[in-house]
C-alpha cells in the first residue's frame, strides 16, 4: 500500500472534475485521480453547445434561462440553484473562450448562439438562439480545453487510479468528516490511499445499467456507488433521462442540435408528428415529451422501418453546408454506423439512455449533504454525479456542459477555500480495509456466475421495465430482476487474476455499482406515484405536486455488523433501502401546467 | 457485399455465451498477446467467434474477453470513436476498434480472419494496451495551451469566421495516437515529436489570439522537430477524425521557412 497527502482531491478528469481542478491547483496542493486518461472522458461525446444568455444574436437574458431550466425540469429543480447556474452561465462561457476554446463565431466575430430544446424568449413565447457552440463537438473543445489549462496550470494527475473508497473520520463535534480516497492503481493492482482535507467527486453517471444508451461504457456510476454505499443520500435517483434522438438499434448519441438547425422528426406517414405535442415549439420540445411523443408514435403502429420500432429525424432540407460547418460529426456517425446518408435520406433514431438528473445531494457551493439539512464536511460533489439540484425531473439540452463548468468551478473554489481553513484530520484505522477486501475477494472468488451475463441481463430488464414509460408492474419486475442479479453477482468469478491492468476485476466492481443503483432508481420510481418529467407513469400519469413536489432521498441500510457471508463487504445484496423526501426549494416561479 | 452465411461449427463457444445471432458468421479474430507477469515474449492467440455485418472490431474483442478470455485486456470508453482510448492495429492499419465495420472486414472468398496487434512505437503493457505517457509528453511539451497576454477584455475576444475556420481542422484531435504511431519515423526514432503533437501545435500556431506561436515554431524546428517528417500520409489515412494531419504538417514547415528568411 502506498500513502499521498494532498490538500485537495479530485475524484475523476472529466468536465467538472478539471473545471474543479483548474480553481482548487491554483490555491492548494491538489490531485486528480481518475479511472481513465484525462481526454477519455463522456465529455468529450457531448455535442451541441453550452446555453448562456449571452444576447449576441438575440435579446436573451439569464432570467428567462432559469425560468426555462425550471419549468423544463418540471418544477422539481431548486430554483434558487438554478438561478445561480443562469446567472453564471455567462461568465463560464467567457472564461471557456479565455481559456481558448474556438466557439464558432457569429459575422462579427462573437460567440455564435443557435436554438436549442427547450430554451425560449420571454417565458416559452418561441425557440431563443442561447446555445455557444463548437460545431456539433462542443464538449469534445471543452474537454480538450479544460485538460490543455490543467497542463498550464500544473495540476498533478494520477492517470488510470481507479478509486473505490472514501476515509470518514469523526471530527471535534461527532460529524463524520472525509478525510481521503482510496484507490486501486490499474497499472500494478497496488491501493493508494490519499489523505487529504478535501474530497471532490466528478465522476459523471452511470447509463450502463441500461442497454441502449448514450453513454461510455465505463460510466458505471462509481462515485454515486461509493458515497451510498458510506450510508449517504442518493437523490431523485428516478429521474433518467432518455434523450429522443439515438441512432436506433444502436443508441448513439445524435444531437438536438440537429433540430436547432431545423432538423425535423416524422413518422412512417412522414409527419411531423411533434406538431400535435408540441404545437408551439414542436421539434425542440423537452427532451422527456420528445422521448415520450417517439415512444408513442411507435407504439400506436406509425413508427418507420421494417419492424415499425423507430421514427425518422430528417435533415435532407438542410443542405450539405450546413451538415458540414454546422453538424460534421453527426453526419460522419450516421453514415459510419447505419450507413445512411443524411442528406438524401432521414437518419433513423429512438430514444436512448442519456442522463442521470438525480445522484449525490450538493447545496450550490458543491457541498455534500448529509441529509436535508447538514453536510458532509470535506466532501463535494459537481457534474452527473451530482444533484444540487439544476435540473430537476428532466434536464435541458447543453444545461449539462453548463452544470460542469459553474459547479465544477464551485466545488474546486470550495474545496480549496475549506482546505486552506483547516487540518489535516487523522485517517481511519486500516483506511483501505475496505478495498484490500473488495480486491481479494474478487481475485479469489471461484463462483459460477460470469459478470457479462448478469450485467446484460439488468441491462435488458432495465431498457423493458424502467425506460420512457413505466408502471407499477414493470417497476416491480425489475425490482425482483435487480435483486436476484445482486445475488448472483455474490457468486461471480473473475477469470483474470492477476495485477497488472486487470480490466476484468475492474468491470467486476463496475458491475456491483451498476446493480446498487439501478436498485435505487426502481426502488424510489415505484414510490413515486406520479408523472413528472423524465418520470412517466402509465398507471398515475399526471404531475401531483401535493404529494410529490418532493425529491427523493434514499439511504442505503448498512448491516450494523459487518455480515461475515455477505460477500464483497457492502454489497451485500439484502435490499434495504430508507426513502425520505426533501423539500424543493421555490423562489420566484410557481409550478403551472407545462405545456409548449 | 452481402455476408458471406455461417458455414462452420459453433461448438466450442461457451455454453453460457448468448446464443449466436441470425445473420452472424464465424470469422476468426488473431491478436497479439503479451502479459509480462506470465509471459516471456509477444505471441499470437486467435478466436473463431460469431460476427454481423453491422458488429464493430471492438464488438468482437469485448466478446472474446467477455466470454472466453478475460484477461483480453484493451482500454476503450465510448464505444463511438470520440475518446480515442482504442486505436489499434488492425489488418495492419491503425484505426479505433470501435469504428471498424465488420461488413467491410469480411473476406470475399473463404474464411474471414482480422488480426488486432498494439499500436506501434510505444511499450507495450499488457496486450492491446501501451505505455501512453511518451505520446503525452510529446503533446505538452509544444505547449498545448492558449497563450495570451496583456488585460483580458470584459466579453470574449472577437475572432473572424475566416479566423475560426483556419485552424478548424487541428481542433478535431482527440489525442488517440492513431497518427503518430503509423508514422515510420516515430517508429525508428521515438523521440520524433510525431504527427499529433505537431497537429496540436498547428491548432495553436494558426490561432488568431495566441502570441506563442514563435516558441512552438521554435521547439519544431528542433532536430526532432517537424523536419522529420518524410510525408508518407500514414498518419492523414491512420486519423479517425479525417483531420488533414500531413497537410497541417506541411503548414507548420512553411510557417517555419516563412518565418526564417
Amino acid at each position: 500500500m502506498q500513502f499521498h497527502k494532498y490538500d485537495v482531491v479530485v475524484v475523476g478528469a472529466g468536465g467538472a472534475g478539471m473545471r474543479a481542478a483548474i480553481e482548487a491547483g491554483q490555491r492548494s496542493r491538489t490531485a486528480v485521480l481518475t479511472k481513465l486518461y484525462p481526454t477519455r472522458s463522456h465529455t468529450g461525446a457531448a455535442q451541441g453547445g453550452m446555453c448562456a444568455a449571452l444576447a449576441n444574436v438575440e435579446e436573451d437574458n439569464w432570467e428567462w434561462h432559469t425560468f426555462d431550466t425550471i419549468k423544463g425540469g418540471d418544477y422539481l429543480v431548486d430554483q434558487d440553484a438554478a438561478e445561480v447556474m443562469a446567472k453564471e452561465a455567462i461568465d463560464a462561457v467567457l472564461d471557456l473562450e479565455k481559456m481558448g476554446l474556438p466557439f464558432n463565431r457569429t459575422p462579427e466575430g462573437r460567440i455564435d448562439q443557435r436554438r436549442f430544446g427547450g430554451h425560449t424568449r420571454d417565458h416559452g413565447k418561441a425557440p431563443v438562439r442561447r446555445s455557444c457552440y463548437a460545431a456539433d463537438r462542443t464538449g469534445h473543445m471543452i474537454l480538450q480545453t479544460l485538460y490543455q489549462n490543467c497542463i498550464k496550470h500544473g495540476v498533478e494527475f494520477f492517470n488510470e487510479f481507479y478509486v473505490l473508497d472514501i476515509t470518514m473520520t469523526p471530527g471535534s463535534d461527532g460529524t463524520q468528516h472525509c478525510t481521503g480516497a482510496v484507490a486501486y492503481e490499474l497499472a500494478t493492482g497496488e491501493i493508494h490511499v490519499f489523505q487529504a482535507k478535501s474530497v471532490i467527486f466528478a465522476t459523471g453517471g452511470f447509463g450502463k445499467v441500461f442497454k441502449t444508451t448514450s453513454n461510455a461504457h465505463t460510466l458505471t456510476g462509481d462515485g454515486m456507488g461509493i458515497i451510498y454505499r458510506k450510508g449517504l443520500p442518493l437523490e431523485d435517483m428516478e429521474f433518467y433521462q432518455f434523450h429522443p434522438t439515438g441512432l436506433a438499434g444502436l443508441g448513439i448519441l445524435i444531437s438536438e442540435a440537429v433540430r436547432g438547425e431545423g432538423g425535423i422528426l416524422r413518422n412512417a406517414d412522414g409527419e411531423r408528428f411533434m406538431e400535435r405535442y408540441a404545437p408551439t415549439i414542436k421539434d425542440l420540445a423537452p427532451r422527456d415529451i420528445v422521448a415520450r411523443s417517439m415512444a408513442l408514435e411507435v407504439l400506436e403502429g406509425r413508427g418507420a422501418g421494417p419492424n415499425k420500432d423507430h421514427v425518422l429525424l430528417d435533415v435532407t432540407h438542410l443542405g450539405e453546408d450546413v451538415l458540414e460547418s454546422k453538424l460534421p460529426d453527426i453526419t460522419e456517425f450516421s453514415r459510419t454506423y447505419l450507413g445512411v446518408e443524411p442528406l438524401h435520406e432521414p437518419v433513423p433514431v429512438y430514444p436512448t439512455a442519456h442522463y442521470a438528473m438525480g445522484g449525490v445531494p450538493t447545496n450550490v457551493d458543491a457541498e455534500v449533504l448529509a441529509d436535508n439539512e447538514n453536510t458532509v464536511p470535506g466532501l463535494y460533489a459537481a457534474g452527473e454525479v451530482a444533484c444540487v439540484s439544476v435540473h430537476g425531473s428532466n434536464r435541458l439540452g447543453t444545461n449539462s456542459l453548463l452544470d460542469i463548468n459553474v459547479f465544477g468551478r464551485r466545488a474546486g473554489i470550495a474545496a480549496a477555500e475549506y482546505a486552506n481553513q483547516h487540518d489535516f484530520l487523522e485517517l481511519p484505522e486500516q483506511p483501505a480495509k475496505l478495498v484490500e477486501g473488495m480486491v481479494d475477494h474478487l481475485r479469489t472468488a471461484e463462483g459460477g456466475e460470469r459478470v457479462a451475463n448478469i450485467r446484460t441481463a439488468l441491462q435488458e430488464t432495465m431498457d423493458a421495465n424502467a425506460s420512457v414509460y413505466r408502471t407499477e408492474e414493470t417497476l416491480k419486475q425489475a425490482l425482483s430482476d435487480v435483486q436476484l442479479l445482486k445475488e448472483r453477482y455474490g457468486r461471480i468469478a473473475v477469470h483474470d487474476k492477476g495485477k497488472r491492468y486487470n480490466h476484468d476485476l475492474l468491470e467486476a466492481v463496475e458491475l456491483g455499482f451498476l446493480l446498487d443503483l439501478a436498485e435505487a432508481l426502481v426502488n424510489s420510481a415505484l414510490a413515486r406515484k406520479e408523472s413528472r418529467g423524465g418520470h412517466a407513469r402509465e398507471d398515475y400519469t399526471t404531475r401531483d405536486d401535493t404529494n410529490f413536489m418532493r425529491h427523493s432521498m434514499q439511504y442505503k441500510q448498512l448491516p450494523e455488523e459487518e455480515d461475515p457471508n455477505a460477500p464483497l463487504g457492502l454489497t451485500g445484496f439484502r435490499s434495504d433501502i430508507r426513502l425520505e423526501y426533501k423539500p424543493v426549494t421555490v423562489t420566484r416561479y410557481q409550478p403551472m401546467e407545462r405545456k409548449y | 457485399m452481402t455476408a458471406p452465411t455461417t458455414n462452420s461449427t459453433t461448438a466450442d463457444l461457451p455454453s453460457d455465451a448468448p446464443p449466436v445471432p441470425e445473420g452472424a458468421t464465424m470469422v476468426t479474430v488473431k491478436i497479439e498477446r503479451y502479459n509480462p507477469e506470465v509471459d516471456d515474449d509477444l505471441h499470437w492467440e486467435s478466436y473463431r467467434i460469431p460476427a454481423l455485418p453491422s458488429d464493430r472490431v471492438l464488438n468482437l474483442l469485448h466478446y472474446i474477453k467477455w466470454y472466453i478470455d478475460g484477461t483480453l485486456t484493451f482500454r476503450r470508453s465510448c464505444a463511438h470513436g470520440v475518446c480515442g482510448s482504442d486505436a489499434m492495429r488492425i489488418n495492419g492499419v491503425n484505426r479505433l476498434a470501435c469504428k471498424v465495420l465488420m461488413k467491410d472486414m469480411f473476406a470475399k472468398k473463404g474464411e474471414t480472419t482480422i488480426t488486432v496487434e498494439p499500436i506501434k512505437g510505444l511499450p507495450v503493457e499488457k496486450d492491446l494496451l501501451v505505455n501512453m505517457e511518451p505520446f503525452f509528453e510529446a503533446y505538452r511539451a509544444i505547449k498545448p495551451y492558449l497563450v495570451a497576454t496583456g488585460n483580458e477584455p470584459t466579453r470574449e475576444r472577437i475572432q473572424s469566421v475566416a479566423e475560426r475556420e483556419r485552424f478548424d481542422d487541428t481542433t478535431k484531435c482527440i489525442l488517440c495516437a492513431a497518427c503518430t504511431t503509423s508514422c515510420p519515423v516515430y517508429w525508428s526514432e521515438g523521440s520524433y515529436f510525431g504527427p499529433a503533437a505537431i497537429v496540436n501545435a498547428h491548432r495553436f500556431i494558426f490561432d488568431s489570439r495566441d502570441e506563442a506561436a514563435e516558441e512552438r515554431l521554435d521547439i519544431l524546428n528542433d532536430v526532432d522537430g517537424v523536419w522529420r517528417c518524410r510525408t508518407t500520409f500514414n498518419c492523414t489515412d491512420a486519423c479517425p477524425r479525417g483531420i488533414q494531419v500531413t497537410k497541417a504538417i506541411q503548414e507548420v514547415k512553411r510557417a517555419l521557412m516563412f518565418r526564417r528568411r
